[in-house]
């Protein structure tokens, strides 16, 4: 084996150890640099009447009001679609998935949560806005949902793993249905991990825009249709605002739901966090 | 009992298959959409680097080529800071860890939307005024034709900073995942051997964690290649192959997201046409990734 002084390595060890050290630093200062410049831009913005009145073409007083309601409509319209069924799921690969069936299944899963979301609100588009001859809040809701399914599906199978097999045992030979056992005492005493899944797809999707475009487009009204007219969100309404608008005013706005979105997002990421956390463990 | 018992199988079942047939439709659905275009151009669409509404001629080559070169760009400036960080993480002090830890898993939960706005309102100026002179004009550059002369801080370069912006903390948490799960055993032999930080993780937990960490960058590739709003917002939306790092171009999923709306019959069609290509490639990295991860997974 060849041999290197000392000196030289130690010298190695060190450069290595700094762009380690610089590493971390770059990467925290580069997002608290984003996250600085949204929340300065975005402050400027915020006010009551901001958050309270409905969007508006440039020149009269608008505000993101409607985007905000259209944003949680169509996050809990995914939700109510995606969890239960993804629930059930999880449940079925962590519980009784043991053959080649569950395995393609899993590998299903895996593959979808990779899918691009601009392709699921193509997909949708042809599925559902054509048929149905107008965009809407629920198509919106639907591209969310098939996103959610996946992530939501793998941790709760993930979480239902690392319940210990006595506690089933138990269950069974106390003459407990296999189904009683499970959503009784299995996903109860997963419950919060199962929370933390569900709550973490939940504000990643919130924030979603790609699917969005082509699904629950934009509207300055209210929620006036959510199964039959387009339905405004904060992303979508990011998105106008930024890319289609050479006007400061409508750009600060963009700043102002910008900080909206993220403020949402970070507040269901946080309290998931700090609240649950440590049930989990 | 019974009955109940084999229904509320049979219900979870279903479920399960969803993720098959979800996966299943959309195939099913953008191959059935593009068939038009398919037919017309054949394999030839993809190698084509006309985009002519006027004429009705489509080929995917320029938006393929600007989506495989933001990804690389993105996977090469991302992936060394981002198992340095990995690394420095698992050695930290147990309080600063776990403080940059959290950190970095709440940044990767900022919408794509955000990092897009970012890099169009602060990171392109700032590029276009400070960075971009500087490179091209007083390092010279420009004169490559791999820089190009022209900027306007936008294009290649801007859009492969903001991916790698926005797929560093993620690639982070999944790299830190992976070396935490080298047995301490393994590293703290080599310490008692005198080897220094940097030789015990190039001989020990590089090697124990390589499909790990090989796995790790395929997630980071798939996320980067299908991402749509960070990289609208700064491409520069040029339906041309670009001309240098500086230039303009256009993504698979930008181009989706910008022509989508207005196309008609076979423009349509040929819109699907590059989705359909996006969907084989993440298909493909995830069947990569599920390959690679697969001993680990199993013990997990």
């Amino acid at each position: 084996m060849k041999r290197k002084s000392l000196r030289k390595r130690k010298i190695l060890d060190f450069l290595s150890r700094a762009f380690s050290f610089c590493a971390v630093l770059v990467a925290v200062a580069a997002m608290a640099g984003i996250l600085w410049t949204v929340a300065l831009h975005g402050w400027h913005a915020l006010s009551l009447d901001f958050l309270l009145h409905r969007s508006a073409p440039f020149g009269s007083p608008g505000g993101i009001g409607n985007a905000i309601l259209g944003t949680i409509a169509i996050t809990l319209g995914a939700s109510l679609v995606a969890i239960p069924l993804a629930l059930l799921a999880g449940i079925y690969l962590s519980e009784y998935g043991h053959g080649r069936l569950a395995l393609c299944l899993r590998f299903a899963a895996n593959v979808l949560m990779g899918v691009p979301s601009v392709l699921v609100g193509l997909f949708i588009y042809t599925v559902v806005v054509v048929p149905a001859g107008h965009f809407s809040g629920m198509a919106g809701s639907l591209a969310l949902a098939i996103l959610m399914f996946p992530m939501i599906l793998r941790t709760t199978e993930e979480i239902l793993r690392m319940v210990p097999s006595s506690l089933r045992e138990a269950a069974l030979a106390l003459g407990m249905s296999r189904q009683r056992a499970i959503l009784g005492i299995v996903c109860r005493s997963a419950a919060p991990g199962l929370l933390t899944g569900i709550l973490m797809a939940v504000a990643r999707v919130s924030g979603e825009t790609a699917p969005l475009l082509f699904t629950a487009l934009f509207a300055d009204s209210w929620l006036s249709g959510y199964f039959t007219q387009p339905t405004p969100s904060l992303p979508v309404l990011i998105t106008e605002y930024t890319t289609n608008s050479p006007f400061p005013a409508m750009h600060a706005a963009g700043w102002g739901a910008s900080l909206a979105v993220m403020a949402l997002v970070l507040a269901i990421n946080l309290s998931t966090r700090i609240f649950l956390r440590r049930k989990v463990r | 009992m019974k009955r109940t018992d084999f229904l509320f199988r049979l219900l979870c079942l279903l479920c399960a298959t969803l993720a098959a047939v979800i996966l299943g439709a959309l195939l099913f659905q953008m191959t059935a959409a593009s068939l038009d275009a398919w037919k017309r151009f054949g394999v030839a669409f993809l190698f084509s680097s006309q985009w002519d509404p006027v004429a009705e001629e489509y080929g995917a080559l320029v938006p393929l080529t600007g989506t495989l070169l933001t990804t690389g760009i993105a996977l090469l400036l991302a992936v060394p800071p981002a198992f340095a960080a990995a690394n420095f993480l698992l050695d930290a002090p147990k309080g600063i860890a776990s403080i940059l830890g959290n950190a970095i898993d709440l940044l990767a939960a900022i919408p794509s939307v955000i990092y897009g706005m970012w890099g169009l309102f602060v990171l392109a100026p700032f590029l276009q005024q400070h960075i971009q002179p500087f490179l091209a004009d007083t390092l010279g550059l420009g004169r490559l034709s791999l820089f190009g002369a022209e900027y306007n801080g936008f294009g290649l370069l801007t859009a492969g900073l903001i991916l790698a912006l926005m797929i560093l903390p993620f690639l982070c948490a999944t790299m830190r995942d992976v070396l935490q799960m080298t047995p301490p055993v393994l590293r703290e032999a080599a310490y008692g051997m005198g080897c220094t930080k940097r030789e015990v993780t190039r001989d020990v937990v590089i090697p124990y964690g390589f499909r790990g960490l090989l796995g790790s960058i395929f997630i980071g590739l798939g996320r980067a290649l299908g991402e749509t709003m960070a990289v609208l917002f700064v491409i520069g939306n040029m339906m041309e192959l670009p001309k240098g790092l500086f230039g303009s171009t256009t993504t698979i999923a930008a181009t989706l997201a910008n022509n989508f709306a207005e196309a008609d019959r076979l423009q349509r069609g040929a819109l699907f046409a590059l989705g359909l290509t996006l969907l084989a490639l993440s298909l493909l990295i995830q069947a990569t990734v599920q390959w690679l991860l697969r001993p680990t997974a199993g013990k997990a």
